[in-house]
């Protein structure tokens, strides 16, 4: 590596490589695919080689060909171009979540990891108790009870994670609040709010992202695993889930219109995995 | 072993959060039912009912108590057994949920009964060779199981073992199962999936707990002194890892929870979630409260017997 200070103040892109971090090959494919699929839930409405709710051919659950890329469904329709919208849904609705969950969970532990005192132990104790409430199973308690529309979903699924996130910031937090800089922050005099944006934050920030990426990956499973179950997502509109939920009966014929949603699922899941696993310690484990 | 008060006193404490705990849950899941948008007693009527039938129903009902009363009311028939009845068939609901959950204890029973030696001898062994080609394989195929939703290992099972090698039927679950082999073959594909996703958090666990115990200072030591990589693991590092192991094996068994309910609706298994499932396609409110409060309790009791493993096996912990 070339020294970056001193006399050679040539400009540089703010590149990973060039700020001293390092990915791994198996981190840099990890972002390759996720990259891929958010441009596609981008513009996935402009590249679908079919439109999505149309039945485009007689032959229902048809094997890979070249006119339809990954087969028909269980009406004829372009499985190619539902798996292309259904990113849309799965991508959009699983970041609004737990952009959600993370941003709420994040500013209470800080705050609770500042302030202590009983509002930190009265707001542990609550939301460590929403915890003892297995995922899955709220999902399906909140959507039987108001009924699933895409808000709803968002709602839910980041009040599942929105604990867990919490938990994850207020003990990194705490760990910080512990350090001679934030003493003599304190000392200062500053105030609550500075403490938390200048002192805290930019602290925790790389484990925070970290922890974002893998709570991203559990919204996305309970998400597919409500909309397979038939309360996610609703038809005509269809998430990976959904689609898989729709062409299950074609499971028994070996039907693709089955596996290339669940490779859709498995390929995001798998990849943002690798990428986070792969992640330079210094950014992930900065706190430390 | 003589445990000192302290133990207790924490062993209790937690005991006394599990309670609170339950009683939150409880109060959650009454409360999100509660939110239902339209009125039960409109819905069971029908459009047509005229709206003093529809009042007469819900005074019959006990619907125009406070809710709060109502909960209550709830809670103590919960504690003696008394569930009350389907809105649906009107069957009370201890009758419905009594065979249903001794067919999902079943299930969870053989699946822990194979995953249990399965996931620790993979996760002890891969700990104990960490970094070879065995520990990769491992790691890889964990990683890829807990990165899927289950849905996805059930649809792979079918692939595989129904469709492809043609060994066991597809998705019908034989509800007269009259002789051995066709009870193997009915409770083959959910064990398989179900063991897939449970073992695959147990072998990480197992695996993160051992590896931890293996870098503290006094393994290494006997490493130095010269002792066999299967000595330094199963002697020294073993007997201190057993604590971590029990409250893996029992978090990981929580898995089973959100697993069993796309499984048994997978595979039609007329279990207590499968049942859940049709009640919430029904909006049976009484069935869905308690078969949440059957799950929520028994994923609380997992969740507690893992905490309390790991106070009594850690004198750390019970400072």
């Amino acid at each position: 590596m070339t020294t970056t200070n001193g006399s050679s103040r040539k400009f540089r892109l703010p590149t990973p490589g060039n700020m001293g971090y390092s990915f791994s090959w198996v981190g840099r494919i990890g972002a390759a695919i996720i990259v891929f699929w958010a441009v596609v839930a981008l513009i996935g409405n402009w590249i679908t080689p079919y439109p999505v709710g149309e039945i485009v051919d007689w032959d229902y659950f048809s094997g890979v060909s070249a006119a339809h890329w990954m087969g028909t469904d269980y009406l004829g329709r372009d499985i190619f171009s539902r798996v292309l919208m259904g990113a849309r849904y799965t991508v959009g609705i699983a970041l609004a979540s737990v952009t959600l969950a993370c941003s709420i969970g994040v500013i209470l532990g800080m705050i609770a990891a500042v302030i202590g005192g009983w509002f930190d132990t009265l707001l542990s104790r609550l939301l460590d108790a929403f915890n003892g409430i297995p995922s899955l199973l709220f999902g399906l308690v909140v959507v039987a009870a108001v009924g699933s529309s895409i808000p709803v979903l968002i709602l839910t699924l980041a009040a599942i994670y929105m604990p867990g996130s919490y938990r994850f910031a207020r003990a990194l937090a705490v760990n910080i609040n512990t350090m001679d800089f934030v003493t003599v922050a304190r000392a200062r005099g500053e105030g609550t709010p500075y403490m938390i944006a200048r002192e805290i934050f930019p602290n925790i920030l790389g484990p925070v992202l970290a922890d974002l990426g893998l709570r991203f990956v559990f919204i996305v499973l309970v998400l597919s695993g409500l909309s397979f179950l038939g309360l996610g997502v609703q038809p005509p509109y269809a998430d990976w889930g959904a689609l898989v939920r729709e062409n299950i009966e074609g499971l028994s014929l070996g039907a693709p219109a089955v596996i290339f949603p669940c490779i859709a699922i498995a390929s995001l899941t798998i990849s943002v995995n690798m990428f986070i696993d792969n992640l330079p310690t210094k950014i992930r484990d900065r706190a430390d | 072993m003589l445990r000192s008060s302290t133990t207790w006193i924490l062993v209790g404490k937690r005991l006394a959060i599990a309670f609170l705990t339950l009683i939150i849950v409880s109060f959650a899941v009454f409360f999100a039912t509660e939110m239902l948008p339209g009125d039960v007693a409109q819905i069971l009527l029908g459009q047509a009912a005229t709206p003093e039938a529809v009042a007469g129903l819900r005074e019959a009902m006990g619907l125009d108590e406070p809710a709060l009363q109502r909960f209550l009311g709830w809670l103590a028939g919960l504690a003696t057994g008394d569930m009350g009845r389907s809105y649906v068939n009107g069957i009370d609901v201890v009758e419905l949920l009594g065979g249903r959950l001794q067919n999902s204890l079943r299930l969870a029973g053989i699946v822990t009964a194979i995953c249990v030696p399965v996931a620790l001898t993979l996760g002890i062994v891969a700990a104990m060779y960490r970094g070879s080609w065995l520990d990769r394989a491992v790691s890889v195929a964990t990683i890829s199981v807990i990165s899927v939703p289950e849905f996805m290992v059930a649809t792979l099972a079918v692939l595989v073992f129904a469709v492809w090698l043609d060994w066991l039927p597809a998705l019908s679950y034989g509800v007269n199962v009259d002789s051995i082999g066709a009870m193997l073959r009915a409770y083959a594909m959910p064990v398989i999936t179900l063991s897939f996703v449970v073992s695959a958090q147990m072998i990480r666990m197992t695996r993160a707990a051992v590896i931890e115990t293996i870098e503290t200072p006094y393994v290494e030591m006997a490493l130095l002194k010269g002792a066999s990589r299967q000595r330094m693991v199963l002697v020294h590092a073993l007997p201190n890892a057993l604590g971590p192991i029990a409250n893996a094996v029992a978090l990981s068994l929580s898995y089973l929870v959100g697993g069993v309910i796309i499984v048994e609706t997978v595979f039609n298994y007329p279990g207590v979630a499968k049942l859940m499932v049709d009640a919430v396609a029904t909006r049976d409110l009484p069935l869905i409260q308690s078969c949440a409060m059957v799950f929520c309790v028994s994923y609380l009791s997992l969740i507690t017997l893992a905490d309390m493993v790991a106070i009594l096996s850690n004198p750390r912990l019970r400072q």
